[in-house]
This record gives C-alpha cells, sequence and structure tokens, in this order.
C-alpha cells in the first residue's frame, strides 16, 4: 500500500508545470488534491513515473463572476465552493452538490478541477457542470482551448484533455432570470459514490418549462445528459404526469451496472424518483428566483 | 530522496525522505509520533487527521514532501504545559471514546470545526464529523464532548 517510485517536482508557475508537462508527456501526472490519485498510487493502478504537483500554483484557486459567467479555477477546493456566499445564493445546483461531495476532511484537499479531469462517472460534478452547459478551459503549449462540456467525457476516466494540457478553469454561464437548479443525490453513508443522483438546471415561464438540462451521475460508464428527460419537459406545462413522464425517460435512456450500490432496476427506478424530485425542487427555486 | 523541512506542533524538522512516502509515515515512522493513527489508509476512515497549515485533512493521502513548509499540528500538539486541549477534556469529560482508535483523528476534527464555527448546532456537529468513523460510541459522546468544547472555549463552564 505504498506508491511506486516516482520524481516529484512542484512548479511555482503554470509555465514551470506546462514545460515539466511537455518534457514528461505519458510519464507524468499531474497531483491536484490527489483524493482520487494518492489512493489509486497506493492501489498501483496509477503508477506515474513522475509527478507534477501544482498545489503551489495559488492563482488557480478562486471563485468569482465575470462577463456573466461564474469562474472557477481548477484548484479551487471544495469547500472553498461549499462556503463561497456568491455560489451560495446564484449558483443552487452547484450548492447543492459541493456539499455532498465525499466528507469535509477529503473537501479540504479535493479540488473542482481534479473533480472533472478524473473524469469518474461515479464523480458528482460531471453531470453537475453537465446541467449547467459549462466550459472546460485547458491550458497547453499551443495556448488556450475552451472545451464544450458535452464533447469533454469521452470514456470511463476519459476525457478530450491532450496529455499536455492542464486544465485551469471551469466556466459556468449566470442563470438567467426564473431559472433554477437542484442536485439529489442517495448514497449508502455519507462519504460514498452516489447510488444514483440528478443535477437539473431549467428556466420556466410561468408553467411551462422553456430550457431544462439534466446530469446523471454513476448511471453510465461516461457521465452523461438524460436528453429524452429533457426533451419530456421543454415547451410543456409542468403537470405531476409531465414529471413522471421525465422520470420514466431518464430512468429508461440511464445505463447503470450492478454493484454493491444495488441492482440495475433498484438504480433505475431510484432514478426516476430522483429526478420528480430534483425538477420538483429546481422549478421552485426558478420561480422563488 | 528531497529533503524536506516541517514544522510539527511547533517544532522544525529536516529530514531526507523519498517523495513517494505519506505524510502519515513521515508523522509516525520518521518523527516517532505514534497519536495519530492509521485505518484505511485510503482517505476514508479519518483517523489519520491532522492539522496542515490549521486544516484538517487525512494524512494518508498526502505525501510528506507536499507538507515541506507547512505548520503540522498532531494530537501530541495539542496540550500546553500539560493541559489538555478543550476538544481532549471534552473526550474526558463525556466518555467520548471507548477503544480510542477514532480519537486522535475525531478530536482533530473537532478542533477543526470549533475554529471555522466556534457555536456549532448539533446537527453542523454531526456533518462536521462526517470523515471520521468510530466503531465504538454510535457517536453520540463524541458530539457531547464536542459541545462540552464549544461551551469551554466561549468562556462557559
Ligand atoms: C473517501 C472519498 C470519498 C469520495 N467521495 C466522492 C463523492 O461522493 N463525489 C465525488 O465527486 N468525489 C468523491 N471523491 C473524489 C474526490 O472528490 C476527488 O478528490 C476528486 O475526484 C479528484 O480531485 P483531486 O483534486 O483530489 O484530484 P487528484 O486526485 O489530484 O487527481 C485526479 C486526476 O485528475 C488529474 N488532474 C487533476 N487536476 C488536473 C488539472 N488541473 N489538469 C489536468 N489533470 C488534472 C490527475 O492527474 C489525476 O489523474 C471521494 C474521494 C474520497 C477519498
Ligand atoms: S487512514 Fe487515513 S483516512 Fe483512514
Ligand atoms: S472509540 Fe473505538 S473507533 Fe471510535
Amino acid at each position: 500500500m505504498i506508491p511506486g517510485e516516482f520524481d516529484y517536482y512542484s512548479p511555482t508557475t503554470l509555465d514551470e508545470a506546462l514545460s515539466l508537462l511537455q518534457e514528461h508527456g505519458d510519464d507524468a501526472k499531474i497531483l491536484a488534491g490527489g483524493q482520487s490519485l494518492i489512493p489509486a498510487m497506493r492501489y498501483r493502478l496509477a503508477v506515474p513515473e513522475v509527478l507534477i504537483d501544482i498545489n503551489n500554483l495559488t492563482e488557480l484557486e478562486y471563485v468569482r463572476e465575470d462577463n456573466g459567467h461564474l469562474t472557477i479555477g481548477a484548484m479551487t477546493r471544495e469547500s472553498d465552493l461549499e462556503e463561497s456566499t456568491l455560489v451560495k445564493e446564484k449558483y443552487h445546483l452547484l450548492a447543492d452538490t459541493a456539499e455532498v461531495i465525499a466528507d469535509p476532511l477529503v473537501r479540504n484537499m479535493a479540488t473542482v478541477g481534479g473533480n472533472l479531469a478524473h473524469s469518474d462517472p461515479a464523480n458528482d460534478h460531471p453531470a453537475t457542470m453537465l446541467a449547467y452547459n459549462a466550459k472546460i478551459i485547458a491550458l497547453g503549449p499551443a495556448g488556450t482551448r475552451v472545451i464544450p462540456i458535452d464533447d469533454f467525457f469521452t470514456g470511463l476516466f476519459e476525457n478530450a484533455l491532450e496529455e499536455n494540457e492542464i486544465l485551469t478553469q471551469i466556466r459556468l454561464p449566470r442563470p438567467g432570470p426564473n431559472s433554477g437548479g437542484a442536485y439529489i443525490k442517495v448514497e449508502r453513508k455519507v462519504g460514498d459514490y452516489a447510488i444514483s443522483a440528478i443535477a437539473v438546471q431549467l428556466t420556466m415561464d410561468g408553467d411551462t418549462c422553456t430550457a431544462a438540462r439534466i446530469g446523471l451521475t454513476n448511471l453510465s460508464p461516461t457521465p452523461m445528459r438524460a436528453k429524452n428527460a429533457e426533451q419530456a419537459l421543454i415547451g410543456q406545462v409542468i403537470t405531476p404526469d409531465v414529471l413522471e413522464a421525465a422520470g420514466q425517460a431518464a430512468a429508461a435512456e440511464c445505463n447503470p451496472s450492478a454493484d454493491l450500490r444495488g441492482s440495475v432496476d433498484y438504480k433505475r427506478d431510484l432514478t426516476r424518483v430522483l429526478t420528480k424530485r430534483a425538477l420538483t425542487k429546481a422549478i421552485e427555486r426558478a420561480k422563488g428566483a | 530522496m528531497t529533503e524536506i523541512t516541517v514544522n510539527v506542533n511547533g517544532k522544525s524538522y529536516t529530514r531526507e525522505i523519498e517523495p513517494r512516502m505519506l505524510l502519515v509515515h513521515f508523522i509516525r515512522d520518521v518523527l516517532g509520533l505514534t497519536g495519530t493513527n492509521i485505518g484505511c489508509e485510503t482517505s476514508v476512515c479519518g483517523a489519520c487527521t491532522i492539522l496542515m497549515d490549521g486544516q484538517a485533512v487525512k494524512s494518508c493521502t498526502q505525501l510528506a514532501v507536499q507538507a515541506d513548509g507547512s505548520d503540522v499540528t498532531t494530537i501530541e500538539g495539542l496540550a500546553s504545559n500539560g493541559d489538555l486541549h478543550p476538544v481532549q477534556e471534552g473526550f474526558w469529560e463525556k466518555h467520548g471514546l471507548q477503544c480510542g482508535y477514532c480519537t486522535p483523528g475525531m478530536i482533530m476534527s473537532g478542533v477543526d470545526l470549533l475554529k471555522n464555527n466556534p457555536n456549532p448546532t448539533e446537527d453542523e456537529i454531526r456533518h462536521g464529523i462526517e470523515g471520521n468513523l468510530c466503531r465504538c460510541t454510535g457517536y453520540h459522546n463524541i458530539v457531547k464532548a464536542i459541545q462540552y468544547a464549544a461551551e469551554k472555549m466561549q468562556g462557559g463552564n
């Protein structure tokens, strides 16, 4: 249970980090909060020859609004997200999510960038960022690249980042008027990954839903949107029947596997119920906003 | 090998270590401070909780090199001049432990919790110690111990 040997670097500037990544390419891994990577190294599931620790890049720790966006530095800790008044007041889906990731001690270290770069469908931020229609900002030798979240996740633990790129920022559009969001997660115990969790961000015009995006956690090998459920909502006057139809659509289109957290049938039915609950909460917030 | 300097419980230590050494092993095996326990080794149980630059983290999921230049506080560093820290005293007074294995980590989490929230509700305490597992107490007296400390630290009692 001791990690394999590696060379360790702790760059103090982004440029330095990039050139180290350039130099070592394939053999190198970035160390952010370490809450996924260090356990993986202890199990020898990850055996990097070079570790580039970016914890000294404090320039990547911020949460702020500019130009109609919420911008989150990749090294922002989950605990900082959780304590941000800006997030609590205006980004309810994100605030809901930050509270239910792991436990407070893990959240003191774990980073938002690491959560997305790890691209584990069991992680909570992928679904949330899919629902927000976020953009991922990556920096590489050729400069900055903007990756729409819909193109970011490419497989289990796989994403569109190149080997020599660093994820530097996550950008969320500020929700417009009459918008609301919610994240609802059911877990076996605190600190565990979701059995099922639903991220919703939607806009209402009176009782009619005019826009909706829904992300699903731990219900497929690649983080996914519930697009059929979205279609069941958009343009509809929201009634209990419409909510039920959306729940059923999400349950049908997700692709969970049976494991210690439950059978496929159980996870699908839980998804149906949680989708309705998350939608109800998001609609309440949209109307209250 | 890499040289690191870490301030642990107010004392500076400079040591040559392998980059792959975990902070908890540095604390226990290199410095001989065995109050910090190891349970799961994978960031789940919280037995290894310490304060790093004032913040509670799991030392099994930190590399010792990451602590270079940092201030670390372990359970051994809480009492001053023979007087227990109020959180330690709370565990004593309220029987906040049985086997004691989770206790050092629980206490470090309790200290961090009260630093950020000096007057927590019972619910906030229960959420605050979510990263620490206890197999014996059912958490009840641990919550009371932290409540005791909160009162004492605010000048009550
Ligand atoms: C007990 C426990 C429970 C957990 N429960 C949950 C949970 O309920 N929900 C949840 O979402 N997560 C959970 N996690 C995971 C946690 O949130 C991780 O911290 C997160 O998945 C990774 O973030 P990190 O900063 O620790 O990244 P690291 O572990 O440092 O890195 C993870 C991966 O991302 C890469 N990487 C990191 N940052 C960058 C970057 N800026 N650019 C490019 N690549 C990068 C690394 O090279 C590595 O491959 C849990 C972890 C633990 C230990
Ligand atoms: S030993 Fe560190 S969390 Fe369990
Ligand atoms: S007192 Fe035994 S594990 Fe907590």
